[in-house]
């Protein structure tokens, strides 16, 4: 049966998501308003009398009550946290104290007025920035909101009451709040109570009056706070549809593309698009397409660009510069890739109105499948003072530039070269004029203008076509030297060719920014690709920050600081030799930022007074550090360009850290695996080899206690006691010689020794082993003395010949032999004329627990040649094994000599 | 003669008990001491005519305890050492102690040591004026060596070498020690002089150099004469 009803997974991911958090954080409920006076704080203050009388700890964090009586009295029984103490500029202000809060971590914490700026120096600008916190440290906070507070309402505030509102709040804050308590009061007892002097205190209630509480604007903005609560039910209706599934038809979700322009003022847009796209809960993108203009835009309007795109950012849009060579293209483009329909534009009076066609009618033209939406852009006066965000450091950027830092700029050089041309073009055609028809010194200035305009801009460009056309006139149109003109043809000549010049120019201009925005693209791309590229072959954490360090410092940064996390999780400065940290670094905001996951210091709103910026390095499992730095001066950190290039250079950073710390995990549990693979084979081995003597040991001496044996049997019994004791002994010599090895516990004592003192001191300690083999030694006298470690090589050489002694029967001859295979190389051959090794088990006897013969009767670990092999490559040398012609086994034993001084051996040898 | 006293200090009562019924089946007087502390005051006060010493004492260094010893007497010290401190037993040697048994050893070995170390003591007294061992005779006072009466010619410096192995016969002796003796102080360092005389020494007096019988080589730690 074919299910009709499909939820899109996106979304169900996303609820997913939030329900997550919301367990973990705190709830928001939010006491909403028309205006001041209506009761919030008081209806607060009862809900949380009731959240005490269930028990629950409530703190009064801040309450505001304006001096209100029966406000005052709710607040008898409440737990209040004292404010703190802030100084600025010599005064003394009570602020929330949001370090104690958290300390505290009460049940519900109220907070009273959500809109409110936090005095400079804070570590937030808002409150609710205070709160989001809170509620990240999991408490529960109520606190208090007026409707005129919210960003997305705030002209429309204006148009209304006609008093701009400074302190918003994102519309964000509002709609993620888990319960909107409205507190509502007709109009007429609002005033009633307002002259009662119930509401503010009686001076303050006259003025407040006359400004703000009209009845108009009192209605209208209970209409506003009405209609916005009601749009926040109808989205919870909406959620819970998608939730419960009752929706039989799920929309795709709708799309909003809205393009701000260079003039008007389009933060009235953004905000109209941001209610519109809320109210159609789309998605919503806000771009500004760069075009060959926006380079001639001054950097204040650059700046205020940008400052809109920051604030659709914050009002929850998706934003975007893109570069196009027309706005119609750029728009088109965006639309048709991020499949929108709906496009919002500004509307303004456009002051020629017939010389083009509109933006609106290009566009509807290009693609008539969009919808459009036109915003009118014409504002009321009292909006012009923007809003009160703009950072001091931004409005400084735009110093008056003095005119001699002007005259070095490639503007002036094109205009210089224009002027030159020019006199140069005149001066060379004035000579030959006989020769020269006049339609080629046109076509000499038209030639001018196209490489002015190619080279240097528009500008010069068309300062070069008006000189040319001038020069033309003067010096070339009879009547000579003189701006009149005979013939009334000429007049169409200059008509075209500055017409002709002008279009050149424009096209030129167009090209250069097309082929400049491309190799500027090229460069970003090509030093982008260059970082990934040495980031991949980055092994170890200190070389990522070394190849990070010098990548963001040539292009990007001119001062920065970077931590990584340490082995317990605790962030530190990845370089700690280095000194020089940039001014004003604070670790603490470095540890905050990692906390929180967001950027802070300059250029953000969270301890904004800091003069770094501190960006989060997030990598997709886990933040895996933070850098602070600031941007070289030829960057702008709100810049979307530049925000863009720092962004993905991150991103690339933390991946490889990211991937750094995994390639270290994964080597971990490789050597934990090979750990337990070995432990488990010893456990094996140890159980069969070590318990049977231990059992044969315990019989023979439970024998010799109890039974009435004869001497000789007591002898022999005691014998085989002995024997089987020293077995065991080899064996656990063995294991705790390959332990020591491993763990590296072993260290070297390399020194001169003589081979054939060696071989003979083995040889007497294993007589007995060795006593029906016959032992020969082959050692040149170059070689009477080598270097080694004594001890490790003797035990090698003894599990060599018990082996030997071992594996072959009596009267087998055993060779041992010493020669230099190649210069400062020693190599000694241990060689019998035994049964030999099978082939299959050549490359497996040094395998731990490998033995030659299965099942056989001689006990052991197996361990011995692998012990070999391990020391002698302590040793810097290898152990392999060979057919001894025509039968045996040869183990080829072979390790480096140091720097070998025969002179003092000689010297030794003569002495 | 009266049975001879050897002091046994060990901590470990599995160890001394069979040390214990061997020494005692060969005729010894035995005395026990479980921490050092107690066998310093033994040796004071039992006058041992030979101590045998673990290195591993619970309460004090073995090394200190060779250290304490010497300073007052000349006795036999046999130390018992586990195989892997190579080092401890070097130092122990070279603090005095005469000779080392390494862990697990044979009641044998143990036996026919303190037999050789208790006679070298008693005859160690009257200097002989020649030595045999094997077909090689040594004459110290007209300074020749004789195998299967040949004169073997030695040079000085070998010479001297075997002098101080004789001088201290059935004892081990370290690379260092040697080096001491026989060229002089402010030649530390250099062991491998010891190992290049040692081996021409070998190659003129051994059967089998490569399988001595009397100059025999205690891996990683010196030589000893045995005759």
């Amino acid at each position: 049966m074919p299910d009709p009803v499909r939820p899109d997974p996106d979304v169900l991911l996303r609820q997913i998501q939030q329900s997550d958090e919301a367990r973990q954080r705190g709830r928001l409920t939010i006491f909403f308003g028309a205006s001041a006076g209506v009761g919030k704080t008081y209806a607060m203050l009862n809900a949380a009398h009731q959240e005490v009388a269930k028990g629950k700890q409530v703190l009064a964090g801040v309450i505001e009550t304006h001096g209100r009586q029966d406000t005052a009295q709710l607040l008898e029984g409440l737990a209040c946290l004292p404010p703190k103490r802030v100084e600025y500029r010599g005064q003394y202000f009570n602020e929330f104290d949001l370090d104690a809060a958290l300390l505290q971590k009460p049940d519900v914490l109220l907070v009273d007025e959500l809109a409110h700026s936090n005095v400079p120096g804070s570590r937030h600008l808002k409150r609710w920035q205070d709160i989001e916190e809170l509620l990240e440290a999991g408490i529960t906070v109520y606190t208090t909101l007026n409707v005129q507070h919210l960003e997305s309402l705030r002209d429309i505030v204006v148009q209304v009451t006609g008093i701009t509102v400074r302190e918003t709040v994102p519309d964000r804050v509002f709609n993620q709040a888990d319960d909107v308590i409205l507190v509502d009061l007709p109009a007429d007892e609002l005033l009633t109570r307002l002259q009662a002097g119930k509401v503010y205190l009686s001076e303050q209630a006259k003025r407040a009056a006359n400004h703000f509480f009209r009845k108009g604007n009192l209605i209208a903005l209970r209409e506003l706070a009405l209609r916005r609560t009601a749009e926040r039910v109808d989205a919870q209706m909406r959620d819970y549809r998608s939730d419960a599934r009752i929706n039989t038809v799920w929309n795709t979700t709708e799309r909003l593309l809205v393009g701000i322009g260079v003039q008007g003022h389009s933060e009235r847009l953004v905000r109209h698009a941001a209610r519109l796209a809320t109210s159609l809960n789309a998605q919503w993108f806000v771009i500004h397409v760069e075009t060959p203009d926006y380079q001639k835009l001054t950097s204040a309007k650059q700046i205020a660009i940008q400052q809109q795109l920051r604030l659709a950012a914050s009002l929850g849009a998706n934003i975007a510069l893109i570069t196009a060579p027309s706005v119609v293209q750029g728009l088109t483009q965006y639309a048709t890739e991020h499949n929108i329909a709906r496009v919002v534009l500004g509307s303004r009076q456009r002051p020629y109105p017939l010389l083009r066609l509109s933006l609106v009618h290009q566009l509807a033209r290009a693609l008539p499948e969009l919808d459009l939406i036109l915003v009118n852009q014409t504002l009321p006066q009292s909006d012009t003072h923007t809003s009160g965000k703009i950072r001091p450091s931004l409005a400084q950027t735009e110093s008056p530039r003095h005119w001699t830092s002007w005259i070095r700029t490639r503007a002036f050089r094109g205009y210089s070269y224009a002027v030159l041309g020019c006199l140069l073009i005149t001066l060379g055609s004035a000579g030959l004029t006989q020769w020269f028809d006049l339609a080629n010194v046109i076509m000499l200035y038209l030639l001018l203008v196209v490489a002015i305009s190619a080279r240097t801009g528009r500008g010069p460009g068309v300062l070069a076509a008006v000189l040319g056309i001038l020069s033309f006139d003067f010096f070339f149109v009879p009547p000579r030297f003189s701006f009149s003109v005979s013939d009334t043809q000429y007049f169409l000549t200059f008509t075209i060719m500055l017409m002709v010049a002008l279009l050149i120019n424009r096209m030129a201009a167009t090209l250069r920014f097309q082929a400049d925005i491309a190799a500027r693209h090229a460069r970003e791309s090509q030093s982008l690709a260059q970082l990934s590229q040495q980031l991949t072959g980055a092994l170890a954490e200190q070389q990522i920050i070394q190849i990070a360090r010098q990548w963001l410092t040539t292009s990007l940064v001119s001062e920065l600081a970077i931590l990584t996390l340490d082995a317990q999780d605790q962030l530190i400065l990845a370089y700690p030799e280095a000194p020089l940290l940039p001014d004003g670094f604070d670790q603490t905001i470095a540890q905050w930022v990692f906390d929180h996951q967001q950027e802070a210091g300059q250029g953000t709103y969270t301890l904004a007074a800091n003069r770094l910026h501190y960006v989060p390095l997030k990598a997709p499992m886990r933040v895996r550090g933070v850098i602070a730095l600031t941007p070289q001066p030829a960057h702008q950190l709100q810049n979307p360009e530049y925000q863009r290039l720092l962004h993905t250079a991150l991103a690339q950073i933390a991946l490889a850290l990211e991937r750094v710390h995994f390639v270290d995990i994964a080597q971990h549990a490789l050597v934990k695996i090979e750990g337990e693979r070995l432990r488990s084979s010893l456990l094996s081995a140890l159980s069969h080899d070590l318990r049977t003597p231990v059992t044969a040991l315990a019989g023979l001496s439970s024998t010799l206690a109890h039974s009435h044996l004869s001497a000789t049997q007591q002898v022999e019994l005691a014998t085989d006691v002995e024997r089987l004791a020293n077995l065991i002994h080899g064996l656990v010599t063995n294991l705790l010689d390959l332990a020591r090895l491993q763990s590296g516990g072993l260290h070297l004592n390399w020194q001169w020794i003589s081979l054939e003192e060696l071989i003979g001191g083995v040889c007497y300690q294993l007589d007995q082993r060795l006593k029906q083999h016959k032992i020969q030694v082959h050692i040149p006298p170059t070689l009477a003395l080598i270097q080694a470690d004594e001890i490790i090589l003797a035990r090698i050489l003894t599990n060599l010949l018990d082996n030997a002694a071992r594996y072959t029967p009596p009267e087998s001859t055993v060779t041992i032999t010493a020669f230099e295979p190649k210069p400062k190389w020693i190599e000694v051959t241990v060689c019998d004329d035994g049964p030999g090794i099978p082939e299959d088990m050549q490359s497996r006897i040094f395998e731990r627990f490998t033995r030659g013969q299965h099942e056989s009767t001689e006990t052991g670990l197996g361990l011995g040649l692998a012990l070999c092999r391990e020391m002698i490559s302590s040793m810097g040398g290898s152990l392999h094994v060979s057919h001894h012609q025509p039968h045996g086994a040869c183990f080829h034993l072979r390790w480096p000599q140091q720097a070998l001084s025969p002179d003092t051996l000689q010297q030794v040898i003569e002495a | 003669m009266s049975a001879q006293h050897i002091l046994l200090i060990e901590d470990e009562p599995q160890i001394r008990r069979f040390v214990r019924t061997a020494l005692m089946a060969e005729g010894y007087q035995i005395h026990e001491a479980e921490t050092a502390k107690r066998g310093l005051i033994d040796a004071a006060t039992r006058r041992p005519d030979l101590i045998i010493l673990d290195l591993g004492l619970p309460d004090e260094d073995g090394l200190q305890v060779i250290r304490d010893l010497r300073t007052w007497c000349s006795l036999p010290i046999i130390v018992l050492s586990a195989r892997s401190d190579e080092t401890d037993k070097i130092s122990a040697l070279d603090h005095g102690a005469d000779d080392y048994l390494t862990k697990p050893f044979g009641v044998g070995e143990l036996i026919a040591r303190v037999k050789a170390h208790l006679r070298r003591h008693q005859s160690g007294q009257q200097e002989a004026s020649t030595l045999q061992m094997g077909d090689i005779t040594i004459d110290l006072i007209s300074r020749t060596v004789h195998k299967a009466n040949q004169l073997k010619h030695l040079t000085p410096l070998e010479y001297r070498l075997l002098t101080v192995l004789i001088k201290h016969q059935g004892r081990v002796l370290t690379h260092a020690q040697l080096l001491n003796e026989v060229w002089g102080a402010g030649h530390a360092g250099q062991e491998h002089y010891v190992r290049v005389f040692m081996a021409n020494l070998r190659q003129k007096l051994e059967d089998n150099p490569a399988n001595p019988r009397h100059l025999l080589t205690e891996i990683g730690v010196g030589y000893r004469l045995v005759i």
